[in-house]
């Protein structure tokens, strides 16, 4: 499949790995921060949504097991940041792959698929409003201790380089699956299911694959959440908001690609800031755009931004070619 | 004789109150191809639905090789070498025409690279290696075919199920697709084809079955079946086969 | 606990809440039935009728009886636009498309309504608010008992028109036979606007008939909308009468569970029950087969 190579991939990274070396402003890093972290999101939500075509409405659920999970050990259990992190990582891609095997094996698909995800994120934002182990309506608070055995920082780079570090596992993880018989696989269910079937595929079997794996990728930015943020609540652990910029990034990127929901997540997140410049720090503004922006990426450039250059590409390299032509023609 | 490489018994499909498919049973040879015909609606994409696990019989069996099929899920009935083409096209419209074949060979194939190449060469035989790179939206009603039966091909099925390749093709495009049909065959694959352009039934099957309102009405080599009056009525209308032998005998 | 004394107001009012939930399922069912689409902007649209009518009373002093007979014709204008000029254009036609345009709208219209008026929660306070019918075994407030009876006519009246009306019959050709009735020569664009807006219209009225005894903020809606999904998808997809009969039921078991769970418990028995429901059966109980 077309798509970035591995080398491409680490000279991104390798670029964005430079930022915290040329500037010390923390309100650059905090905004480099948070766009990487809905990028990585972005991503989890890409695989099942771009590659595998299965629109997921409630990924915040993952998320959120993510963070709870991340922050219930080690305030609750004791436990070490790192291992209680990739605990996240684990309790996340289980809740994938429930989800998974309830929605899949009852053949939801479309909007049904869509409708379910979004009630299990809220069947789960409720319960830990209320439940005691996730703090019901007060949340947790990640105690302040600022070492790296803790996964806190005295400074914001160490965290710019961990999610970036985090991100571009995400991308290399996407990039293999592309090229993969998996990926070939998960491609074709989301084009067509029967035809998928009737050459060998195990379409249910691949959704989960693709679910879990999905599930896993947003629940590690969860558990970098609060770990960078240091506190989580139901409404930020599985909210709509969360949700929302999960499927917008990579929608708003390039669907289906690889490196869309970066791209994406840079546009957004540089939208909402305008927006903030411009209007004041008023609740809800953002979210207004994002809404807005989802309508008109949809209506004008379905496949993302990604695409659009694309397909500009395309045309300049036609109007070079002709215009040279005109000259020797 | 050889254990048959599909039978049918006795099969039955119900939908509410409709009786789609009526005690159906045919057996389909190794190595030959074979065709099921009959008037629209009879049953027959219904049939092709069952065998290939789409749908399960509301009685009856299916056997493959002796072994018993019977609702079986699609996927695994195509990894068992049964694959099916549909009726109304369904390509993977968003890939290219290389990346359509491609999963079809990745049924026995795991590596990206393999599934390619194979792909590519399934692709000359059918006739599409010029149109690789396509976007398989943008091909015309034949190539899309052809790329449905290249991409069935590539999973190096034991037996195709081929439904209506043929239609909606010009005469032309029918004349390259026949030659196409048969090489498949020559290579050993065992066809069973549902048809309804009778020149490409009677130059390529050497078997025929006759399905009418669910029923298999008549069985038996192209030219027989196609003079059985009864098949005619099926086709033509109660007492057609009377009137036409009155005025001189069925043509084909 | 089983006591008739506690049972049958529960079970009365829960028939009388159910009513408005079934009229919201009803807009929605409508717009699938003909469309074949989740509205996913349902939610926002609730809440945006539902300011509409708070403000109708706060600063113009109408009644919300009353300030229903504005809202109806003017959120079946606002549904009649948002399905002509910009979902429809902007799906072309792709169902994944309409999903995500859809999913935007709710997320505008909702956060427009924060950043205008704020997340706190406000209430009518009407004299009439408060006034019971008293039936003996149960006290039932006015304004539900109303909203009960507008209920009933408002389904009546949409069943005349569907039946009656041409345009109704219209609806009715595309929902069935799309590709048959725009053959035969109707403007399916102006049909699916036109059922959009129904929709909608049943909105503005189920706000009207809440807001004397419901609160709103702008996160009103979603509570209600996925109730309605819940409804929608148990009385089947499409189909009128299940969104009624559905609305009723559930209307019961939020308020029997409520009782014996407590509020926040009582949304999840909701949404446990919208789950297995798609699990189990997508079709519904009176609905076709998915």
């Amino acid at each position: 499949m077309r798509g970035p190579s591995i080398a491409h991939i680490v000279l991104v990274i390798a670029m964005l790995a430079t930022v915290p070396l040329l500037t010390t402003s923390n309100a650059v890093l905090n905004f480099l921060i948070v766009a990487l972290l809905i990028a990585l999101v972005g991503q989890g939500w890409n695989v099942l949504g771009g590659y595998g075509g299965q629109y997921s409405f409630g990924h915040a659920a993952f998320f959120g097991t993510g963070a709870y999970v991340t922050a219930i050990l080690q305030m609750r259990y004791g436990i070490n940041a790192w291992p209680a992190f990739a605990l996240g990582i684990a309790g996340g891609a289980l809740v994938g792959a429930a989800i998974g095997a309830l929605t899949f094996r009852s053949g939801l698909k479309g909007s049904y698929f869509a409708l379910v995800t979004l009630a299990f994120a809220e069947v789960l934002r409720i319960l830990a409003s209320v439940a005691p182990i996730t703090g019901a309506g007060v949340g947790i608070l990640i105690t302040l201790d600022l070492r790296p055995q803790a996964f806190q920082f005295q400074s914001r780079a160490p965290f710019y380089w961990i999610v970036l570090a985090l991100l571009a596992a995400s991308l290399v993880i996407v990039r293999l699956i592309e090229q993969s018989r998996f990926g070939a696989w998960l491609v074709a269910v989301r084009e067509n299911e029967d035809a998928a079937k009737a050459v060998g595929v195990d379409t249910v079997r691949v959704k989960l694959v693709a679910m879990t794996i999905s599930a896993a990728i947003t629940a590690a930015g969860g558990g970098f959440y609060v770990q960078y943020f240091l506190f989580i609540d139901s409404g930020i652990a599985y909210g709509p908001w969360i949700s929302i910029e999960a499927l917008l990034a990579p929608i708003v990127g390039g669907i289906g690609t690889v490196f869309g929901p970066l791209l994406g997540a840079v546009v957004v997140k540089t939208l909402g800031e305008l927006t903030k410049l411009i209007t004041g720090d008023a609740p809800g503004l953002d979210l207004v755009i994002y809404g807005g922006v989802l309508v008109l990426i949809v209506a004008f450039a379905p496949h993302g931004i990604t695409s659009l250059l694309a397909a500009l590409r395309v045309r300049f390299a036609r109007l070079r070619s002709s215009a040279s032509e005109g000259v020797h023609g | 004789m050889a254990e048959p490489v599909l039978r049918v018994e006795r099969a039955f499909k119900r939908f509410g109150g409709l009786l789609a498919v009526d005690n159906a049973s045919l057996a389909v040879e190794a190595g030959r191809i074979t065709a099921l015909i009959g008037p629209n609606g009879a049953g027959k994409t219904t049939l092709f639905s069952i065998i290939s696990g789409f749908m399960p019989p509301s009685e009856g069996h299916i056997f493959h090789r002796g072994a018993d099929i019977t609702g079986m899920p699609p996927h695994l009935v195509a990894r068992r070498g049964i694959v099916r083409t549909f009726q109304i096209v369904q390509p993977f419209a968003g890939l290219t025409v290389h990346e359509n074949i491609a999963i079809g060979a990745h049924l026995s194939r795991r590596s990206r690279a393999e599934a390619l190449d194979a792909a590519a060469e399934v692709a000359s035989t059918v006739g599409l290696g010029d149109l690789l790179g396509r976007p398989a939206a943008s091909l015309t009603v034949a190539g899309r075919k052809r790329l449905e039966v290249a991409r069935a091909l590539a999973a190096e099925p034991e037996l195709l199920l081929l439904d209506e390749v043929l239609a909606g093709l010009n005469p032309a495009e029918v004349a390259t697709m026949m030659p196409i049909i048969r090489g498949i065959a020559d290579a050993g694959v065992t066809i069973l084809m549902i048809e309804h352009v009778m020149q490409a039934v009677m130059s390529l099957a050497g078997h025929v079955f006759v399905l009418a309102e669910g029923r298999i009405i008549a069985e038996g080599a192209p030219q027989v079946v196609v003079d059985n009056p009864r098949v005619v009525e099926a086709y033509l209308g109660h007492g057609a086969a009377a009137r036409l032998s009155a005025a001189g005998g069925v043509h084909v | 606990m089983l006591s008739p004394v506690v049972l049958v107001p529960a079970i009365l009012n829960g028939l009388l809440t159910g009513a408005v939930y079934g009229l919201v399922a009803l807009g929605l069912t409508l717009i699938y039935g003909v469309l074949h689409i989740i509205n996913f902007a349902h939610g926002a649209l609730l809440t945006a009728a539902m300011f509409a009518a708070f403000f109708a009373h706060r600063l113009l002093g109408l009644d919300p009886y009353l300030a229903a007979i504005v809202l109806t014709p003017l959120f079946f204008a606002l549904g009649y636009c948002l399905q002509r000029f910009v979902i429809g254009p902007a799906a072309h036609g792709e169902d994944r498309n309409i999903l995500l345009v859809t999913l935007g709208l709710a997320v505008l219209i909702e956060n427009v309504l924060l950043y205008a008026f704020g997340a706190d929660t406000r209430t009518l306070n009407l004299d009439y608010a408060f006034d019971i019918v008293d039936l003996g075994i149960a006290f039932l407030a006015v304004p539900r008992v109303i909203g009960f009876g507008v209920v009933l006519v408002v389904a009546l009246v949409l069943w005349l028109i569907l039946s009656l009306t041409d345009t109704g019959k219209a609806i009715r050709a595309v929902a069935k036979e799309k590709l048959g009735a725009e053959l035969s020569g109707i403007d399916v664009g102006h049909i699916y606007a036109v059922t959009f807006g129904l929709g909608t219209a049943c909105l503005a009225i189920a706000a009207c008939l809440l807001i004397p005894t419901y609160y709103v903020n702008p996160h009103v809606g979603n509570a209600f909308v996925l109730i309605a999904f819940t409804i929608v998808v148990l009385g089947g997809m499409g189909s009128v009468t299940g969104a009624l009969v559905g609305g009723l039921f559930i209307g019961v078991v939020e308020s029997l569970c409520g009782l014996y769970l407590g509020e926040s418990l009582g949304q999840i028995g909701i949404f446990v029950m919208f789950i297995l429901v798609l699990l189990l059966r997508p079709s519904g109980l009176f609905g076709e087969r998915a």
